[in-house]
Formats: structure tokens, sequence, C-alpha cells
């Protein structure tokens, strides 16, 4: 070894007294700083229903199967509100999951260059980034005049089929449900790509090698191989969808009924939230709508808790999978 | 994914094998798999292409529409009253910048804390698990939630409506963020970094002071900016925490503020020509805003992975 210097020496030892109660505090500090998170999902939670109890206490469990709001009254009823929400979201993910897969396989099965899947994964990402109130403008501009025509169209020639039997005066279910498609549309393509691309190679070269065409290798092996990620994708796309809020409070209509009809105005919980709450006057009016914000919480928890237990479990299942399919290429490579 | 499928047939180079007839082999549209196959391409690339499309459009329109308001009155002058003419966006700009900095004045310490307790203090325990799975449930969390829990507490507490009570919310909304990838981040540091450093005698406080944060900087400022951009952009937590305002900040701030997303809901319903179009100027200058943290995000995140990949 060479001769350390005196100097050098003191760079190494043992920390002073006060270093350790430094690192003891600072210890605690990140301690209490994560507990905190945790705290705030508990108080969300608690804050919510305890400024909900007066509306509980009255309206009980007729809030969420009647269908009158009229405070004045003193009658508040938010089915309409949880079909719209129910509605607009499975349209909206029905479509996402359609595009969303789509694109993901797009993306991860060699159909294009390299560069040119990055140009649209990007393009995908940004998608994500432009603010919901922004989608909301769009909609309005641009989506419901595009969509107007083919949908009065519709209501003309086929208006005796329920789904079509008003017609599309400006806003309405289809135009939110389509932007919100745009919304989620990240989301589940992002996940579902992940969960593709971590599908073995092997499997996929031991279809080729079969004879299987690439939709049959897609079909039959990558997407039967990675299910449970796409699923997943699907869940929390659905989670968003519950409660995203703005370009739904600007194009669904916020109309307090329930209609067969795409073409309808509707509401959803939480555009209802974001139009009534500025102008909740008296205390059971707030109550009502923190009521309405507890139906929503509780079931988006419920949606993300959901999909969070279907990632986890295709983690845990694919990790074992994986493992061992490697250690069982290396040994026949050896 | 490195298998070349169907663009170069391995065939071709092996043609010495018996006697194989290489017209056969070619991909006919006439056989049913080879047909369907094709016909599956043709539309998965139509639909990925077509979900392209919404994006150019709305940035085509908000250079058209948005685009056509762009002048120095658009930074310097208050939002038009109803059926006036002229005006600007100056208010709801500073608003907006001014409450995304109370929501990273609250979510950045807690965040980047939260992230190296989950990474470095206690990984594996318990509690990290809970604290984790709770990051993962306000990820999900619903945004007007958030304006909802801030109402609750600064609002009703404080009796006024306040960038407080709306850079609380969009705090809310960052922390998650923040801290999970702050946790990849730090959990990306070779483990040899910080065990030479405890060898040497530094506490562990030392070694995510002087060692994990800042090898994790780059990862780190990737999630801050990310966060950053999604609070900018969020509208329903603002709609009644800190409501609009037609005027400009004044010294005490525990009064209603405009801000641009707020600012581009209530003139998108405005029957007026002009707030339509400042709406859409404000939607420019906010996408603007919002486009240039996320880029700014993704670049020090492509750094952020070519460091670790460096390092052995």
């Amino acid at each position: 070894m060479v001769p350390v210097t005196q100097e050098r020496k003191n760079i190494a030892r043992p920390p002073t007294a006060r270093e350790r109660a430094v690192d003891v505090s600072f210890r605690w500090i990140t301690r209490i700083v994560a507990g905190l998170t945790a705290v705030v999902v508990a108080l969300i939670v608690i804050l919510v229903a305890k400024q909900a109890v007066p509306a509980i206490v009255k309206y009980g469990p007729h809030f969420v199967v009647s269908t009158h709001w009229d405070a004045g009254k003193g009658q508040c009823g938010i089915l309409p509100e949880i079909v719209g929400t129910l509605l607009s979201s499975t349209i909206g993910v029905a479509l996402a999951a359609v595009f969303g897969i789509a694109v993901a396989v797009f993306l991860t099965e060699e159909f294009i260059p390299r560069w040119l899947e990055s140009v649209l994964k990007n393009v995908v990402t940004l998608l994500a980034a432009i603010p919901s109130v922004v989608y909301g403008l769009w909609g309005i501009f641009v989506v419901i005049p595009a969509i107007r025509p083919g949908c009065n169209w519709l209501h003309g020639h086929l208006g005796w089929i329920p789904l079509f039997s008003t017609p599309l005066l400006s806003v309405g279910l289809l135009p939110a449900a389509l932007v919100l498609t745009i919304m989620i549309l990240p989301t589940v393509t992002a996940i579902s790509r992940d969960a593709i691309a971590a599908v073995d190679p092997l499997l996929r070269e031991a279809a080729f090698g079969m004879g299987a065409t690439r939709w049959e290798t897609i079909l039959g092996v990558t997407l039967p191989t990675s299910r449970r990620g796409v699923y997943g994708a699907i869940v929390l796309g659905l989670g968003r969808a519950l409660g995203e809020t703005m370009a739904l409070a600007m194009l669904v209509g916020s109309a307090n009924v329930i209609s067969p009809s795409l073409f309808s105005p509707a509401d959803t919980l939480a555009a209802l939230l974001a139009n009534k709450f500025p102008e909740a006057a008296s205390p059971l009016d707030l109550g009502a709508l923190m009521y309405a914000a507890l139906v929503l919480l509780i079931l988006t928890l419920l949606v993300n808790m959901g999909g969070e237990w279907i990632m986890r479990r295709d983690s845990e299942g694919e990790g074992a999978k994986r493992a061992g399919t490697k250690t069982g290429t290396k040994e026949v490579a050896k | 994914m490195t298998v070349t499928a169907s663009t170069s047939p391995p065939f071709a180079t092996a043609p010495r094998v018996g006697k194989v007839d290489l017209q056969k082999l070619e991909r006919s549209l006439r056989r049913p798999r080879t047909l369907f196959s094709f016909c599956m391409s043709v539309s998965c690339s139509i639909l990925a292409l077509l979900a392209a499309v919404p994006l150019f459009s709305v940035l085509l329109m908000l250079v058209w529409r948005g685009g056509a308001r762009l002048n120095l009155a658009l930074f310097t002058e208050l939002p038009p009253a109803a059926g006036m003419r002229g005006g600007g966006i100056g208010n709801a700009i500073v608003g907006t910048l001014l409450v995304v900095l109370i929501a990273a004045l609250m979510s950045i310490p807690v965040g980047v804390l939260g992230g190296v307790y989950l990474a470095e203090i206690n990984p594996d325990g318990r509690s990290a698990a809970v604290v984790r799975f709770c990051a993962k449930l306000l990820t999900g969390l619903p945004s007007i939630l958030a304006g909802v829990f801030a109402f609750t507490t600064v609002v009703l507490l404080t009796g006024h409506f306040s960038p407080l009570a709306g850079g609380l919310a969009l705090a809310l909304l960052m922390l998650p963020i923040i801290m999970l990838t702050t946790e990849e981040a730090v959990r990306a540091v070779g483990a040899e970094m910080s065990e030479a450093a405890v060898g040497m005698g530094a506490t562990q406080a030392e070694v995510v002071w002087q060692i994990l944060l800042p090898t994790a900087l780059p990862g780190i400022l990737t999630g801050v900016l990310l966060a950053l951009a999604r609070a900018a952009g969020e509208t329903a937590p603002l709609l009644f925490t800190m409501t609009f305002s037609d005027y400009w900040l004044t010294r005490h701030l525990m009064e209603p503020t405009a801000s641009l997303a707020v600012l581009i809901f209530n003139f998108s319903k405005s029957p007026f020509e002009n707030q339509k179009e400042f709406a859409w100027a404000a939607s420019l200058v906010l996408v603007f805003i919002v486009l240039v943290l996320t880029l700014g995000g993704q670049a020090l995140s492509r750094r952020a992975i070519k460091l670790a990949g460096t390092s052995p």
C-alpha cells in the first residue's frame, strides 16, 4: 500500500456524534414525510366522508338511485350522473383499448423502422401532455362540428334505433366519449406496449420458426402471453376515464337525464362536481356534492386498486416464467 | 424483437436444400392465412396512424386560432370584459406561474424525501409498501377530488379562495409523480458508490446528500418537470380553490386568482368571438409551457439513462 498522507487519513473516519445525530434525525424526517402520503390518502377519504355526512343522513342510499337534482326542494339524486360516468367511460375505454392495443402492437412488432417507432411513441406521449381543458376547447370547436353531420344523418335515417334516437345539437355523450378516448389512449398504449415488449423474444421466434404468420404469432402468442399487462392497462385507463373532469364538463352537456341515445346530452360525476361546486351555497347543497364526490372517490379507488393488483400479479407471474426460460436457454447453449 | 419476421424471408439464403420450388414460398395474398395477416397489418397501421391525428389537429388549431392573437398585449393586458375588444391574459399567466410555484414548493421536498425513504432508508419494509401503495393510489386520484380536498381544508378553514388552496390541490397531484420517479432514480445509482462512501465512514444521511441525490439528479428533475407539466395544465381543482379574477394579483395572496386553465374554461363557453379567441390564445400559451416542460423532462431522462448505461 502507498503510505497515506495525513490529509487523506482525515477523509475516512468514523462519524462524529453530531453527524450521527444529523443522520438519525434525517432518517426520521424522511420517515415522517413518507408517512405523510398515507396520511393524505386517509385524510381525503375522511374529510370528504365527514362533509358528506349531512347529505348521507338526509338522503340515505336513495341518493344513488334517484334521478332528480333540485337542491331548492331538497331533492338530490345522482343516478343520471353515475349512468353517464359509466357509459362515457365504457365507450371511451372500449375505443381506447382498440386503438391503444393496435398502436402498442404497431410499436413493438417491427412494422416500421426504429426511428419512426420512436416518433410515433413520442406523439402518443405528447397526447398525454396536452391539458384536458385544451381538449375540451378542441372538442367544442373541432370534434362536434366534424361529427355533427354524420350523427344527424344517422338520427334521420336510423332514428328508430334507441342509440340514435335524438339529434346531436351541440354537446352530448358521443363527443365527450370520443375526446375521452384520446385522453386515455396514452395510458393504455404505454402500459400495454411495455407488457408486449416484455414478452420473451424466444416465444415469438419459436412461433415464426413453426411457420406462423406475423398475425398468427401476435394473436396466438404475443397478446395471450402479455394479456395481464394489457388488462391492467385497460383497467387503469378506466380509472382515468372515470375521474376525467374538464373535457367532460365542457362536452357532455350537464343534463340531468338518462337517455339511451349516444347523441343526447348527459352528465358525469366529475362534471357535476366541476359545474356545481363553484356555485354551491347551502351546507346541504355542499353535502350533496360531497356525497357525489365520495361515490366517485370509492369508484376510482376500487378500479385503480384492481388495476394495480392485476399489474402486480402480472409482473410476479411473468418474472418467474421469464427467469425459468432464461436459465433453460443458458443450459441449452452450454 | 430482433427477429426479422417477413421483411427478409430466411429461405432466400438457403436455396440448396433439396428441390424447393421458390415460387411456392413467396408471399401470396391468395392464401387465406397470408391474406388475413396482410389485412390485419393494414388495419392495424390505419388505427395507429389515426391515433396520431388528434395531436396534429390540436396543434394545428392552436397555431391557427391561437396564433392570431399572439402579440405583446396578450402578455401585458387584462382579459377583456364581455363584448369588449382587445385585451390580454397577463394576469392568468402570472396566476398560473404563481400557483405552480406554490405547488412545487410544497410537493418537491416531500416527494424527494419520500422517494429517498422508499429507495434507500427502508426499501423493503412494510411501511414502505404501504407508502408506495398510497402513492400509486394518489396517481390515480381524479384531479377534481384533489380540489375537493383543498377546498375542505384550506378554503373552508381560511374562508378565502386563494392560490394557496389551489397550490395544495396541485401539490397533491404532483407528489406521487415526484416520489415514484425519485425512488426509481435513486435505486438506479450503483450500489458500489454508496458502499464506498459508507466504507469511508459516511453516515446514511451523508450518503444520500452527497452521493445519491447528486447522482440521481437528472432522473429526479425529470419527475419534477413532468409533475410541473401536469400541474400547469390542471383545471378542475382550481375551479373552486382559487376560482378566477379579472384583475392583477395584489400584495396579499389570500384572494381569488386567475389562471390560464380556468380562463380557457370560462371563455370557451362565452358567446363573444373576442373571448373565444382569447381561449385559443391562452391554450397556445399553456400548451407551449406544458410541452417545454415535458420535452425538457424527456431530454433529461434520456440523459439519465445514458449516464446509468455508461456506469459499469
